[in-house]
């Protein structure tokens, strides 16, 4: 009864272009042990991934990895992190009994709803990527979602793997049970100058806890040059050099999480081949340096919502400026409180400028670059005034656009009315 | 201990003025660094040369600051910081006395008062620059913020668990015209006596008030070199757009 109001209500509100998430509160109303009666049982289990950054492009990478290898995978692809996003994507997909048919489910969860949805279902495996200050108007600390990943850990009953790099995520090794493997991913030590690219280090403090030395179940990521890497394991298992769609440090270390994460569970079935294969072919998730086609010049469209994610993103795309746009609301879905753009520097924009800035903070946003020395050409609060002038006056240029979720939402929906977009969660690959 | 200077060359500089952040690792987790940032730059724009000191646990405190500025953290960075703060507890009190500008916001501000409170009933006590208690509370204050104060309309944002009173006497630092403020109840928001201020507005606050960070700058260039504050010309129409449009949403 549940699993048909759930299609009902999926239905109804695809009709209508709406929210993600609505469906999954309908049968969360009616049967709250939905979740647990799904996921019951799956041969290969359940496991989530979680983490402050890479969540969504992580969980696309391991998904694809899995499936390569002939796996059935139940997923959230629609970045509904929650857990009647959860239930939502399973309506699509589950039998009136309410069983899913997959071999494994893999899950993107947001911090605090991992620990709901490990309430319901213990989770076989979980990923934890990384802890970094987002959003405290939500989470008030970063000690506290630390906290949150650790108890996840706890609850989980096969494996766990931690990023060894990150002092917050490894050290939750003390926390995970007995009997639960932990198999960590990182960078290779020949490489650790460039952490500071992929975290915050300011809040981190170096006591505490050293992590153990690597072993041959944990991938290390050894980057090539700028695209090609490979993923590391011991001193002669690797898997690579491949290279991703999805540019930058960030995504390189991302396919690291999924490749070790994917080792660890298929073990002895594992093949590097079908790995390279299927991580050189995921295209990037939806507002994750998604490339848009704006009249014969590529438009790309990134996601910024905490510092590390900023810092990383400006790395990322640094060493290829090009017209460059800002958007920044102050929804509850990009953080209200917009004092974390002084915890980013922006001085790699200040060569080429910004061409606008635009959104609710529109002016914050432009006064912040001010005191980096990075000059604005107009501040444009509108955001689809702000994208008009931006694609008319640069028209024959190559852009960019980094915008907060919300932001991102309100440009993605006009760009897909221009350009003929796939709608977002339904991701043409 | 680390000292920079801002400028190189000091040829055309109207004299050196010495900020000092105290504990930027431990408490500035809400871009509070970002008033430091924009008073280098401001003093850089008025023709002076700021010298910024950052002063971590277990250094020697700077007796020579013309500027204090702390920030916000989490109660690990307090609990880092708390020694520190009880050791250089006098030379705090020594310059605060003297007229030394200083600005603390939220976790410091907190710090800067008689005590915190937790919510067990542990009394923390404070350094008791300002005549404020915090009483620790289960319910957070978080969300945008007006102010009317003695600089005009200040905007922020303040995220806090504390319940602060002030003491008898004790001058806040504004009235609340949206948000909570120190206590949700009595409309006071933050703390004034002599040249320290507490508040606990982040945002930060500074670089969309600018008439705060120059009303601090001015008291920083008369302490350092015993002469008036002579205003270079700057541009803050962006900053003044940033503010005028928060207060236009909040307060209409």
């Amino acid at each position: 009864m549940a699993v048909a109001a759930g299609k009902v209500a999926r239905a109804a509100t695809r009709l209508r272009g709406g929210g993600s998430a609505m469906p999954g509160l309908v049968v969360e109303r009616l049967d709250p042990r939905f979740l647990t009666h799904a996921l019951a049982n799956l041969p290969r289990g359940v496991v989530v991934v979680t983490g402050t950054n890479g969540k969504t492009t992580t969980t696309k990478m391991l998904v694809a990895i899995l499936r390569e290898h002939g796996l059935t995978v139940f997923t959230n692809p629609t970045g509904s992190n929650f857990t009647r996003g959860v239930i939502s994507s399973m309506l699509a997909e589950i039998p009136f009994s309410g069983r899913l048919k997959a071999d494994i489910a893999v899950l993107e969860l947001d911090e605090a709803h991992a620990l709901k949805f490990a309430a319901e279902v213990k989770p076989t495996h979980s990923l934890l990527l990384n802890v970094a200050r987002d959003q405290l108007d939500r989470f008030a600390e970063i000690d506290h979602t630390a906290k949150l990943l650790a108890e996840l850990a706890e609850q989980t009953t096969t494996g766990v793997v931690l990023n060894i790099d990150d002092s917050f995520v490894a050290r939750i090794a003390t926390r995970v049970p007995d009997g639960v493997t932990v198999t960590y991913f990182g960078v290779d030590p020949s490489i650790a100058d460039r952490l500071p690219e992929l975290q915050e280090a300011d809040v981190r403090f170096d006591d505490e806890f050293t992590p153990p030395r690597p072993t041959a179940a944990d991938g290390l990521l050894l980057p090539h040059d700028e695209r090609s890497f490979e993923v590391r394991f011991g001193l002669t298992g690797r898997v690579g050099p491949m290279v991703l769609k999805q540019r930058g440090l960030a995504a390189m270390i991302n396919a690291t999480a999924a490749t070790s994460t994917a080792k660890a569970l298929l073990a002895n079935e594992f093949r590097e081949v079908d790995a390279v294969s299927a991580l050189e072919r995921v295209t990037p998730p939806f507002g994750r340096g998604e490339v848009i086609d704006a009249d014969g010049q590529p438009l790309e469209l990134v996601l910024v919502k905490n510092p590390a994610g900023f810092t990383v993103a400006l790395g990322t795309y640094g060493s290829a400026p090009v017209t460059t746009m800002v958007a920044i609301n102050d929804n509850y879905a990009d953080g209200r409180d917009v004092s974390w753009l002084y915890d980013v520097s922006f001085e790699s924009l200040r060569d080429n400028g910004v061409a606008l800035t635009s959104g609710v903070r529109a002016y914050d946003m432009a006064l912040r670059l001010k005191y980096d020395d990075v000059a604005v050409a107009e501040v444009e609060p509108d955001l689809e005034v702000a994208l008009e002038r931006f694609l008319t006056a640069y028209k024959d240029e190559p852009k960019r656009i980094f915008c907060t979720y919300t932001a991102m939402m309100t440009l993605r929906r006009d760009l897909a009315a221009r350009y003929g977009l796939a709608k977002f969660g339904e991701d043409a690959a | 201990m680390s000292t920079s200077s801002a400028t190189s060359g000091d040829a055309t500089s109207k004299g050196r003025i010495k900020i000092v952040h105290i504990y930027p690792r431990e408490m500035s987790i809400y871009g509070d660094l970002g008033n430091t940032r924009c008073l280098a730059s401001r003093l850089r724009w008025h023709g002076y040369e700021p010298v910024i000191h950052q002063h971590h646990p277990g250094n020697d405190f700077p007796t020579d600051a013309h500027l204090v500025l702390g920030g916000g953290g989490q109660d690990s960075g307090q609990a880092r910081v708390e020694d520190d703060l009880a050791h250089n507890a006098d030379v705090l009190r020594s310059l605060a006395a003297d007229g030394a500008p200083m600005l603390m916001i939220c976790g410091m501000y907190q710090l800067f008062g008689n005590a915190f409170i937790t919510v067990e009933g542990e009394r923390l006590p404070g350094i008791a620059i300002l005549d404020v208690t915090t009483q620790g509370n289960a319910k957070r204050m978080v969300g945008p913020v007006v102010l009317e104060t003695a600089f005009g309309d200040v905007v922020g944002y303040e995220n806090h668990s504390g319940s602060t009173k002030l003491g008898p006497g004790q001058q806040p630092f504004g009235r609340v015209k949206s948000g909570m403020g120190n206590n949700g109840t009595d409309g006071t928001e933050g703390a004034v006596t002599g040249n320290v201020f507490g508040s606990y507005l982040h945002g930060p606050v500074l670089p969309a008030n600018p008439a705060l960070a120059d009303a601090l700058i001015k008291l920083a260039v008369e302490r350092a070199l015993g002469e008036p504050f002579v205003l270079g010309r700057i541009d803050d129409e962006l900053a003044d757009r940033a503010r005028t449009r928060q207060i236009h949403r909040l307060v209409g």
